[in-house]
């Protein structure tokens, strides 16, 4: 079996055209990154906005029980709705991208709700007394600081379109799902795993590409790298923070 | 110079935190907000600054009104200093210490050369200053709390029980080197505290608050500690009041015995006395030795018995007081300004100076404000 | 609704097979997930290697993890074996981390009162630690078996029964009565599958409602 899933691997036809790897490979990034995008520009603000003033949180408990729903029923159920109305090939398409869209929202709330949340009270204190305004207090002191939580939450939100999006190619949606899909529909085994292979690789080497940047662009101060020399002196913060910069993202629902 | 003026505080829920307060926190003094737990000093502290706004009254920065001030403004003017000292931890130290300067605007070189400068100030090692929070003990974290309040050398200073959130040893040194830093910058402070050794012993004047916050008494501390207000204030400032305010009376002049001694390496010169004071060659004194012990040898560090403390000339009754009642010989060890060995006083020469000594006179009219009439007294215009 | 009244025995036989597709991992990947997050925070130089596995294996899409499983175990790919493998590795993944986390929330204090009281080793997990960090490990627990019931719906995919199938046959035929009632079907198994836990996690931590009580 592993000499077939091989052949299909080292197959050139396999990596050309439409229906080749690459192309379907950069099909699968650029619709992970809509559906991303899509719940970003819902789900930043308003978890910023629930973070910073503490109101509405019941928006968040909503958005984590969105979680029950399956997501397969989900995909099935927005494309029959929605494709009705859709002439073209994108009745293929859109329904999906919203679902991702929509299934990228709680943890990408959550994740920037708890980083805000996260910030010490007593750092929120003093910014104010040492005579920040709201706005200062939020960009220089609260988002830094939720980083860690939101970084965390933005790889759940990318494991989850990525993995949703692989089982979407069921209502007709490209990417790598589409050799799953397409394989198990035909009964040909290699193409079924090397498809299962593909995405597997590409979840993990996204998720390894976050973590690279987690590492990048948060303070050392919040992830417990060790600075300034060694010493009883030099220590490196609590494994509370350090939780949040470990490889593994919070857990969600993949699909 | 910050006044009170029949300030209120009142919660939606009905509860009154500060209630009718006035008071005057005079310019370059050290006015020290103390109370139970509910007496409001927090909120009073926090009115200031406009954390909290009050319900009814005004408060005053030097003559103008703090609620008609822009809020980030007032508060850039003003050091704040709270207890877990709220260091900002996605940043390095320097940088915290930096936090109101950058806010100001200045630039970045004026603002790390002083953010240096004041990390030395508070007590710091320079390689501190690039490391995280999280990586500095509760003391040092409190020290640049301190630092980043002075950062922009505000002439006010609002402290939030600053010093409660670390163990005793190190609250004492960071008490001291606290009123050190005010000897050399003169800001005008208002410290709150639970803990009235620590009012007295930082407050140029103490306010003490009762549970609803009403005013109960301000006065200096040696007035405090002589006449307190009423029951409430008497129980408060607790027991051992006669012996602490001896803390604040300079011992008068007291007629010292000359001392023989014997300097540190040397034999000691045939003597019946029980015990001998040993000094250095600069006539430090070093600590007392008993000579059937020493005998014909010379004197030697492992000998010495350091349990008693030692006196300055001018300094107080109380420090004179204690020199006596701890030497082992009995004779409390006086030294000059230099710290050069002046001679020895007996605790009952000690106690006639304190017989002798006068206390703060009462004001009959006013007992609550009657302690503080001196302080605020040259601050009366508006 | 007249689907469902019509075909409820159906409703009923697919819920069932969805309990168990998804609460025998839930079960078995708990018990698993036990002594690998207790070493985990036991040896701490042993939490990135283990964490990092796990969370790699987390990584994985579901569908890719069930296609996988012949390869690996050897079955038919209509197998449910593949399924409760599968989704044990990632109840494995997911609560391995959370297991660990929690036994490192329980104080310090407590743990070394407790060896000076002569618990030692598995006594002292089961009779200290793992109690002090239930509540945690019953959060993750929650998102486990929520996670789990939407996974296994997917099984459909791959041939495996249950009630997926509503969903697939649901929007093949265009009967939104059936998409409907399995979507229902699985939010409702969640909900109770969550209740469970929570009542559970309760019925052991009876500390917790007396601090709740009086506070």
């Amino acid at each position: 079996m592993i000499n077939s899933i091989w052949a299909w691997f080292t197959d050139p036809v396999n990596w050309q055209g439409e229906d080749g790897i690459p192309h379907r490979t950069l099909q699968h990034l650029e619709y992970t990154a809509m559906a991303v995008l899509l719940a970003a520009v819902i789900a930043i603000p308003l978890g910023l906005w629930v973070g910073h003033t503490g109101r509405a949180r019941w928006l968040v408990s909503l958005a984590n029980s969105v979680r029950a729903v399956p997501t397969l029923g989900l995909l099935l159920a927005a494309t029959l709705w929605l494709g009705a109305y859709i002439q073209s090939d994108l009745a293929f398409t859109l329904p999906s991208i919203l679902v991702l869209g929509l299934l990228a929202i709680p943890p990408l709330l959550a994740g920037t709700y708890a980083g805000i949340e996260a910030v010490p009270p007593a750092a929120r204190d003093a910014a104010l007394g040492v005579g920040m305004t709201s706005g200062q207090v939020l960009r220089q002191v609260e988002v830094p600081n939720g980083l860690p939580l939101f970084m965390s939450g933005l790889r759940s939100a990318v494991l989850q379109v990525v993995a949703t999006a692989t089982v979407a190619a069921f209502v007709g949606l490209g990417g790598l799902g589409r050799f799953l899909i397409d394989g198990i529909a035909l009964g040909d085994y290699p193409q079924t795993a090397g498809g299962a292979i593909l995405v597997a690789v590409l979840a993990v080497v996204l998720d390894g590409v976050f973590a690279l940047v987690q590492r990048g662009v948060v303070s050392p101060g919040l992830s417990g790298r060790r600075v300034g020399g060694r010493g009883k002196d030099s220590r490196s913060v609590s494994v509370e923070a350090d939780r949040s910069s470990t490889d593994a993202p919070t857990p969600v629902a993949p699909a | 110079m910050i006044r009170f003026d029949a300030v209120t505080k009142q919660f939606p829920g009905g509860t009154v935190a500060v209630d009718e307060l006035t008071l005057t926190a005079p310019t370059g003094k050290i006015t020290v907000l103390v109370g139970p737990s509910g007496c409001g000093k927090t909120t009073s502290l926090r009115m200031v600054n406009r954390m909290i706004e009050p319900t009814r009254g005004t408060i005053t920065l030097d003559g103008q009104d703090t609620g008609r001030m822009n809020q980030a403004d007032l508060r850039r003017g003003m050091g704040y200093v709270i207890q877990h000292a709220g260091l900002f931890p996605h940043r390095t130290v320097l940088d915290n210490i930096g936090t109101v300067p950058r806010l100001l605007g200045w630039d970045k070189k004026k603002t790390r050369d002083t953010s240096r400068e004041l990390l030395e100030r508070v007590g710091l090692a320079p390689e501190l200053g690039e490391r995280y929070p999280a990586q500095l003990s509760g003391g040092q974290q409190q020290r640049v709390g301190v630092a980043r309040a002075l950062a922009a050398d505000p002439p006010v200073m609002l402290m939030d029980e600053p010093f409660s959130a670390v163990d005793p040893v190190v609250r004492e040194q960071l008490q001291d080197e606290f009123l050190r830093l005010q000897g050399e910058l003169g800001k005008t402070i208002i410290f709150v505290t639970h803990d009235i050794d620590e009012a007295i012993k930082l407050g140029d004047q103490v306010a003490v608050l009762r549970v609803g916050g009403r005013l109960a008494q301000v006065a200096e501390p040696a007035y405090l500690l002589a006449h307190p207000a009423d029951d409430f204030v008497a129980d408060f400032v607790g027991r051992d009041r006669g012996y602490r305010a001896l803390g604040f009376q300079e011992a008068p002049r007291l007629s010292l015995h000359s001392e023989p001694t014997v300097v540190l390496g040397e034999r000691p010169e045939p003597t019946d006395a029980g015990w001998l004071l040993v000094v250095d060659d600069d006539r430090h004194p070093l600590g007392w030795v008993e000579p059937r012990r020493i005998g014909d040898r010379p004197v030697a560090e492992a000998d010495l018995h350091r349990g008693g403390t030692v006196a300055r000339e001018h300094g107080s009754l109380r420090a004179a007081l204690d020199a006596a009642l701890s030497a082992p010989s009995r004779r409390g060890v006086v030294v000059d300004g230099g710290g050069v060995l002046s001679g020895t006083v007996l605790a009952h020469e000690v106690l006639n100076a304190i017989e002798t000594t006068e206390r703060p006179q009462r004001d009959e009219s006013d007992p609550v404000h009657g302690g503080a009439a001196a302080l605020r007294g040259d601050e009366d215009t508006p | 609704m007249t689907w469902l009244a019509d075909n409820w025995n159906t409703v009923l036989t697919l819920t069932w097979r969805s309990l168990y597709l998804a609460g025998i991992p839930l079960v078995l990947g708990f018990v698993v997930s036990i002594p690998l997050g207790w070493m985990a925070s036991r040896w701490s130089r042993t939490y990135p290697a283990i964490i990092t596995t796990t969370g790699l294996l987390y990584t994985i899409p579901s569908l890719a993890m069930f296609v996988m499983m012949p390869v690996l175990l050897g079955t038919k790919i209509l197998d449910p074996v593949n399924v409760i493998v599968a989704m044990t590795i990632y109840t494995v993944a997911l609560l391995a981390r959370t297991v660990a986390d929690g036994l490192n929330a329980v104080p310090d204090d407590i743990a070394q009162a407790a060896t000076a009281m002569g618990y030692r080793g598995a006594r002292r997990l089961f009779g200290v630690e793992l109690p002090l960090a239930a509540p945690v490990v019953a959060a993750g627990l929650r998102v486990a078996a929520v996670s789990n019931v939407s996974i296994v719906s997917v099984a459909t995919l791959i041939g495996v029964s249950q009630l997926g199938d509503l969903l697939v046959d649901g929007y093949n035929r265009v009967i939104w009565g059936e998409l409907l009632s399995g979507i229902i079907a699985c939010v409702l198994l969640a909900l109770a599958f969550d209740a469970v836990i929570v009542l559970g996690t309760r019925a052991v931590t009876p500390w917790l409602r007396v601090q709740a009580a009086r506070a």
